[in-house]
């Protein structure tokens, strides 16, 4: 037998632009927890969905209990014993929960000529499954009406049932309660001592030296290091993740502070999971950053100040004033804008012009007789901003869907400018987007500061955040853990600190 | 990146294949058969293609926003009917408002109606038509019910409503300012004409130079954008559907005056017919994509169409089979247009 059930060889993977992984490797111990660590955009993902399929490497070889073979689908994984819990889950929630086992596999028998679906063995097959991992749901209940937990359980079981040799596990606990992590610790024991590898992505410290028995760090799409776990102090594991030089592709900061511009007090939101008890300021001229792990709640936070998402308590303050905010509009009428996350969902118009993109915000500014579009003037506007953000396109008439992704962010942005609020937030301003178009955004941004602006920027991004930020808040499963207001504080360690707080 | 002269030939024939495809069929028909090409047929394909224009303008802002309308058949019945009973000639013998039995109700006196002057009519009816297309678009926007099952429910409630009205009998001998409107014309063109020009270029102006119609257009391209771009989407959508049964009751008016009469199965499944009608021009079914053009090239094309099989003595039965499969080819070189771009 060989002495690794899976190995990962010199993975290579571009996309257009960004060198996602650049000669990373892997190799997991038969019967171990593997953790794969590394910050956000680390490649962790990516390298996982390489192995299972979902992307096709563009070089590099996986080797299967030291043979060779070829992935080329999520089938083929499958078929090789390779089984994936996913970050977020894709059930068909209104089947039931053997339906969901089989999905793709149905055992069949039949009667004549007639293939039909043997639901009886489908469901005892389920039951003798999940009586493996020590559950007993009922397997013809739709799957909508177990917790999250227990249909990862679910998955889990598809797994073993697939006999998988190696079981990757993505972020499998933030969603999960307490309890149920306890459960998913016992049942990835057992898995344990059946032979299984188990690759552990995780960014909460303490789950990781529960479980885990080797870690790998992963930094900026490329290998650090593997490491007996036990070996690795939390502060020796964040040092190697976050272990690079700031590159000094930020402006300097000239903007000065002015006075307070917007209070939020104890928010809510009406879920439980979510962000709750929210209580921070931000004044003219500063930039607030807003860092925490993917999942914090910070994109959730943000867009339940801006009315996209529900309130169950808590105030808004802007200029002193409480101000009451049910829908988007509700905010801009205060004066806040918000570049959202996630451009393509709800940034751009994708089949409209940059000119509709940039205008809809700011339509209301530009009328004649209080009616008819004022067409000459926006095309100005439109026309100062595509100059302004040197927004690459050969005119205001293009469809914003055939431009590159920092064009289109710098389309969003012309849209806040024109439409001109007192706060700015920008969630991820810059994901995936290239250096060159990032530093020009860094420079609006410090160019809307001097104007007396204040903007929060969320950022996944460490060095973004340290470099960009005046001021970082940092939150953790919802809740805001640490507030770092000393250029001296301001380390990467002590953000990492406050986001895996618990 | 520069296109060689065999690209830029496919993208025309893909962008303009209906259209080209429609002018070979109208020469071929001129040539082979006597009286396609003459001044009288064009008059009556452009007076039929006016008030089939104005209910394709209405239901082009449904489809824009990603929507449709299945009441607009009958809410053109509706309309029609309602503007056929305050019409009526005094002296017609089979007069709506002496004979019918619920007019009549109550101290057995008869309800009698003068003729209405034609605009207060044609306002009245459009006002009444937009109150439903309110609800209809009230549930749409606030409720979130989807478009196809809101107006569903629509084009029963109007269907009742209306043979409820008319005691499901037919309406004739419509006063002669009311027939003037088919009859009429000015610079040689029907008043219908005219008239499905006029809300051309209403609609026009709404879709181009007014914050509704450009917020129409964001809602169709992305709903979710739209409310975070701060767009009134409820609102927005509400209009639309208001506008859109305004626009249906119109049409119903214009087919009465054509017809010299109406019962509520007039413009029966002319919805259809519109809705085709946008697909064939280029208004998007899946939002954001459509202009007044792209509404009158469909039109002209499905009732230029029709014209040309029935002269080339094709069987009205079989010209159903010629529509449908225009219809996909159109739908499919429309789809293409957008698909080569990602």
């Amino acid at each position: 037998m060989a002495e690794y059930k899976l190995e990962m060889k010199n993975i290579s993977k571009s996309f257009p632009g960004v060198k996602a992984l650049d000669q990373v490797q892997l190799s997991v111990r038969p019967g171990t927890v593997h953790a794969l660590m590394g910050e956000n955009g680390a490649g962790k993902s990516t390298l996982m969905k390489c192995l299972f399929g979902i992307y096709k490497m563009d070089q590099g070889e996986i080797y299967l209990d030291g043979n060779k073979v070829e992935i080329n689908n999520p089938d083929d994984a499958m078929l090789h014993g390779v089984a994936m819990v996913h970050q977020e889950l894709q059930p068909v929630l209104a089947r039931s929960v053997s339906e969901n086992m089989y999905l793709g596999r149905f055992p069949v028998k039949k009667i004549g000529p007639i293939q039909m679906i043997d639901h009886k063995k489908m469901n005892q097959d389920t039951e003798k499954w999940l009586a493996e991992l020590g559950l007993s749901y009922n397997v013809k209940a739709p799957l909508s009406s177990l917790s999250i937990g227990q249909m990862q359980m679910v998955e889990i079981a598809k797994a073993v049932s697939h006999d998988a040799k190696v079981i990757i596990f993505d972020e499998p606990t933030s969603s999960l309660s307490d309890k149920e992590v306890e459960f998913l610790f016992k049942v990835m024991g057992d898995l344990k001592k059946k032979g299984v590898a188990m690759i552990y992505i995780s960014h909460k410290m303490d789950e990781i030296k529960r479980i885990s028995d080797d870690i790998t760090i992963m930094r900026d799409g490329t290998y650090v290091g593997t490491w007996p776990a036990e070996d690795m102090t939390t502060e020796q594991i964040i040092a190697k993740m976050v272990g690079r030089e700031l590159s000094n592709i930020y402006p300097e900061h000239h903007h000065s502070i002015g006075e307070t511009i917007m209070e939020v007090e104890d928010l809510t939101s009406i879920h439980e999971k979510s962000f709750r008890g929210i209580s921070f300021s931000i004044k003219k001229g500063e930039i607030l950053g807003f860092g925490g792990l993917v999942g914090a709640q910070r994109t959730e936070l943000m867009e339940g100040i801006f009315g996209i998402r529900h309130l169950a308590k808590g105030t808004i303050k802007v200029h002193g004033k409480e101000v009451k905010i049910k829908r988007p509009r509700d905010a801009m009428d205060a004066g806040i804008g918000m570049i959202t996350e996630d451009r393509r969902g709800n940034g751009i118009f994708g089949c409209l012009s940059i000119k509709d993109n940039v205008g809809v915000s700011i339509y209301k500014k530009y009328l004649k007789a209080g009616i008819m579009l004022d067409h000459p003037s926006i095309n100005k506007v439109v026309d100062d901003n595509i100059k302004r953000l040197s927004i690459k396109t050969p005119s205001m008439k293009e469809h914003i869907g055939n431009l590159s992704g920092g064009n289109q962010q710098k389309v969003i942005i012309s849209r806040w400018l024109a439409k001109d609020p007192d706060i700015l937030i920008m969630d991820e301003p810059t994901r995936g987007i290239d250096i060159g178009a990032k530093h020009e955004i860094y420079e609006i941004m410090e160019e809307l500061a001097k104007q007396g602006k204040a903007i929060i920027m969320i950022s996944s991004e460490m060095p973004e955040l340290l470099g960009m930020a005046d001021r970082i808040c940092v939150m953790c499963n919802g809740k805001l853990t640490g507030e770092l207001n000393q250029q001296e504080e301001m380390t990467q360690e002590n953000v990492m600190n406050f986001a895996t707080m618990f | 990146m520069e296109k060689t002269q065999k690209q830029k030939l496919t993208d025309f024939l893909i962008n303009n294949g209906v259209i080209i495809v429609m002018f070979i069929l109208v020469i071929y028909t001129g040539l082979t058969t006597k009286n396609f090409l003459t001044a009288d047929n064009g008059m009556n394909l452009l007076a039929n293609m006016s008030y089939r224009l104005v209910i394709a303008l209405g239901i082009a802002g449904c489809v824009i926003t990603a929507g449709c309308d299945l009441s607009a058949g009958r809410m053109i019945g509706f309309g029609a009917c309602l503007a056929g009973t305050l019409m009526q000639k005094a002296n017609y013998s089979g007069r709506f408002f002496q004979s019918e039995p619920w007019a009549s109700m109550g101290n057995g006196i008869l309800l009698k109606i003068s003729p209405m002057n034609p605009f207060v009519v044609l306002f009245l009816v459009m006002l009444i038509c937009a109150l439903f297309g309110t609800i209809t678009g009230w549930f749409i926007a606030y409720l979130s019910v989807p478009p196809f099952i809101a107006t569903l429910a629509m084009m029963e409630i109007i269907y009742g409503l209306g043979l409820l009205y008319t005691n499901a009998t037919p309406l004739g001998g419509y006063i002669e300012s009311y027939t003037i409107f088919s009859t009429g014309k000015f610079l040689g063109l029907s008043y219908l004409i005219w008239i499905a020009l006029l809300m051309a270029a209403i609609t026009w102006f709404i879709f181009n130079m007014t914050r509704h119609g450009k917020y129409m257009y964001a809602i169709g391209g992305n709903p979710q954008a739209a409310e975070v771009a701060g767009v009134p989407v409820n609102l927005t959508l509400v209009l639309i559907y208001a506008k859109a049964a305004a626009f249906y009751g119109m049409a119903g008016y214009m087919l009465g005056a054509k017809a010299g009469g109406a019962s509520v199965n007039t413009g029966l499944g002319y919805e259809m017919e519109a809705i085709a009608a946008c697909a064939l021009g280029g208004v998007s079914v899946t939002g954001g994509r459509g202009k007044v053009s792209s509404a009158f090239i469909g039109v002209a094309v499905l009732e230029l169409l029709k014209t040309a099989l029935q002269y080339l003595g094709v069987s009205p039965n079989a010209q159903y089979i010629a529509i449908g499969i225009v219809i996909f080819i159109a739908a499919s070189l429309d789809i293409r247009k957008y698909l080569t771009k990602k």
